[in-house]
């Protein structure tokens, strides 16, 4: 379990609709926070990571203009994307680049102003989301995809919509207490209710999903500042180290998948390779953020990260195991189906709040016992990419 | 060029493997098989990604496949909006996958996972060109 790269700064903005400011103000809010959170200045800096999910920015190759607003010009600039999981592949980037003595402090900022493009072009981009090619052209979009996986999963493994609804029921709970959550309200199984006429989330938008099953969108950023081992000590008091990293791609093209029912395999891959690098298994996390996009991509998380057997996953929900009380807390900040999923800075965002957990500093979403390994599973696409972290004090 | 009239609406001009439009017209789903390797793909491919070969040829693909998951759309992306309600679907022939709407006719509570379906060319009112999967 080597300690060679640690965290010495987490920031994170409110997740909300209609950002008041453009993405350069956007990301400064997330990397003030961050550089105080550190202690440091833009002097000790080296080089600077951004990432967003390019079909949102009007700005071309943001990283330069970015770089520049935060003061972190003359050193060097890079911009890196795999859509949802943009700012986990800036950190895994980051991580080498320090491993390899190229840098020593590496700004990491993921950020995304998903308002800036109207409605109607967003609902067209999100379209051409995968294979514009061949799958495109069928009429596709996000929800329909995951609807796929949840149709094969629900077929074979027992799963309800009742436990669908109860990870969002779980993730109400969690939203409500996280103040920069874009959704505050909590969920009820009343709100799920097809003959409740006053119910929110249970018309469906690409069955077996629901309006409920589906993330918000929302404006982001968040800032993850990376350091080799010299500068963490020197710069911080609760460095937290990157224990492991695992990283996989898939088959854009649904034709070419494996097995539906048995979730993404992205999911798997990055995990198994994380955890074979940190020398730990699924046992040792002691709390968690998963890529909770949809309601079954939480529940296909669990499986993939080994919290439960494959096809099993149905019992952490039923059991409440994901809670914080729970024997593996889960998206205990709301998770992205009430923090909101501006894509470029989700996975800053699960980073910051696993950050906080391992310093004993989440406040009202702190989970007990004092944890010493945390995780982040973030996953661009439809399991198109797969990134899984893992922390550690 | 000639793939613009591929699908519902089309978002790509371009590609070597235009000519599945025109095999669709003729009334064959085809996907694409390296001549060097034999490995097999859907969709097509001009270049085989198993031993890099750009010598590829066409081959039909299978009638008796089973269901292997489905959703119906009820909101859909911008250009898509009048078709909704609408059903998408994966497609297993064993040793080859194929993804794709599914026929009108099939009513979406009769849609079962497992059930046993084949795959046909469509051509749309506008004279768009696409495949679908029907029940067998």
């Amino acid at each position: 379990m080597a300690k060679d790269v640690a965290v010495i700064g987490v920031g994170q903005t409110y997740f909300v609709r209609g950002y008041e400011g453009s993405i350069r103000e956007l990301a400064f809010e997330a990397f003030r926070e961050a550089m105080q959170d550190a202690g440091i200045t833009q002097k000790d800096v080296s080089a600077s990571i951004f990432c967003s999910a390019p079909e949102y920015d009007k700005q071309r190759s943001p990283a330069g203009v970015l770089a520049e607003y935060l003061g972190l010009i003359p050193q060097p600039t890079f911009y890196i994307e795999t859509v949802c999981s943009s700012s986990s592949s800036g950190v895994k980037v980051a991580y080498s680049m320090i491993k390899a003595g190229l840098h020593d402090v590496v700004v990491v900022l993921g950020f995304q102003k998903m308002s800036e493009i109207t409605s109607a072009e967003s609902q067209e981009r999100m379209g051409r989301g995968a294979d514009i090619q061949w799958e495109a052209p069928f009429g596709t979009m996000m929800p329909a995809y995951y609807a796929l996986y949840a149709q094969a999963y629900m077929a074979k493994n027992g799963l309800t919509h009742d436990d669908l609804m109860n990870v969002r029921v779980k993730s109400g709970t969690y939203g409500q207490i996280n103040e920069r959550a874009v959704y505050r309200k909590g969920v009820k199984p009343a709100d799920f209710d097809p003959n409740n006429p006053d119910a929110r989330m249970a018309g469906a938008v690409a069955w077996p999903l629901r309006v409920g099953d589906a993330c918000a969108n929302a404006d982001g950023a968040s800032c993850v500042i990376l350091a080799n081992a010299e500068k963490a000590k020197a710069f911080s008091k609760k460095p937290v180290w990157i224990l492991g990293i695992g990283a996989a791609s898939e088959a854009v093209n649904m034709a070419a998948r494996p097995d539906f029912s048995k979730g993404l395999s992205v999911g798997y891959a990055a995990a198994a390779e994380a955890y074979k690098m940190a020398g730990i298994t699924a046992k040792d996390v002691k709390v968690a953020e998963v890529h909770d996009c949809f309601t079954i991509a939480e529940i296909m998380a669990y499986e993939g990260l080994g919290f439960a057997p494959m096809g099993e996953g149905k019992q952490l929900i039923r059991e409440k195991a994901t809670y914080k009380e729970g024997r593996i807390p889960v998206n205990v900040d709301g998770g992205l189906l009430s923090k909101g999923h501006p894509i470029g800075a989700t996975g800053g965002s699960q980073i910051r709040t696993i950050v906080l957990q391992l310093r004993d500093e989440a406040g009202p979403m702190q989970v007990p016992g004092n944890p010493d390994i945390g995780l982040v599973h973030n996953v661009g696409g439809v399991g198109l990419y797969g990134n899984v972290t893992i922390f550690g004090r | 060029m000639g793939f613009e009239k591929f699908g519902r609406r089309s978002f790509t001009g371009m590609t070597k493997t235009a000519k599945f439009v025109d095999l669709l017209a003729e009334g064959k789903v085809e996907g694409t098989v390296c001549k060097q390797c034999g490995a097999k793909f859907f969709p097509p491919r001009a270049d085989c990604a198993s031993c890099l070969s750009k010598d590829m040829d066409w081959f039909e693909m299978p009638k008796k496949g089973k269901l292997e998951t489905f959703t119906i759309a009820y909101y859909a992306p911008f250009g898509f909006e009048k078709d909704c309600p609408y059903t998408m679907g994966v497609v297993d022939f064993g040793d080859i996958k194929l993804f794709a709407r599914l026929a009108n006719d099939i009513k979406p509570e009769d849609v079962k996972v497992g059930m046993d379906v084949s795959v046909r060319p469509l051509t749309y009112e506008d004279g768009q060109i696409s495949f679908e999967i029907f029940k067998s």
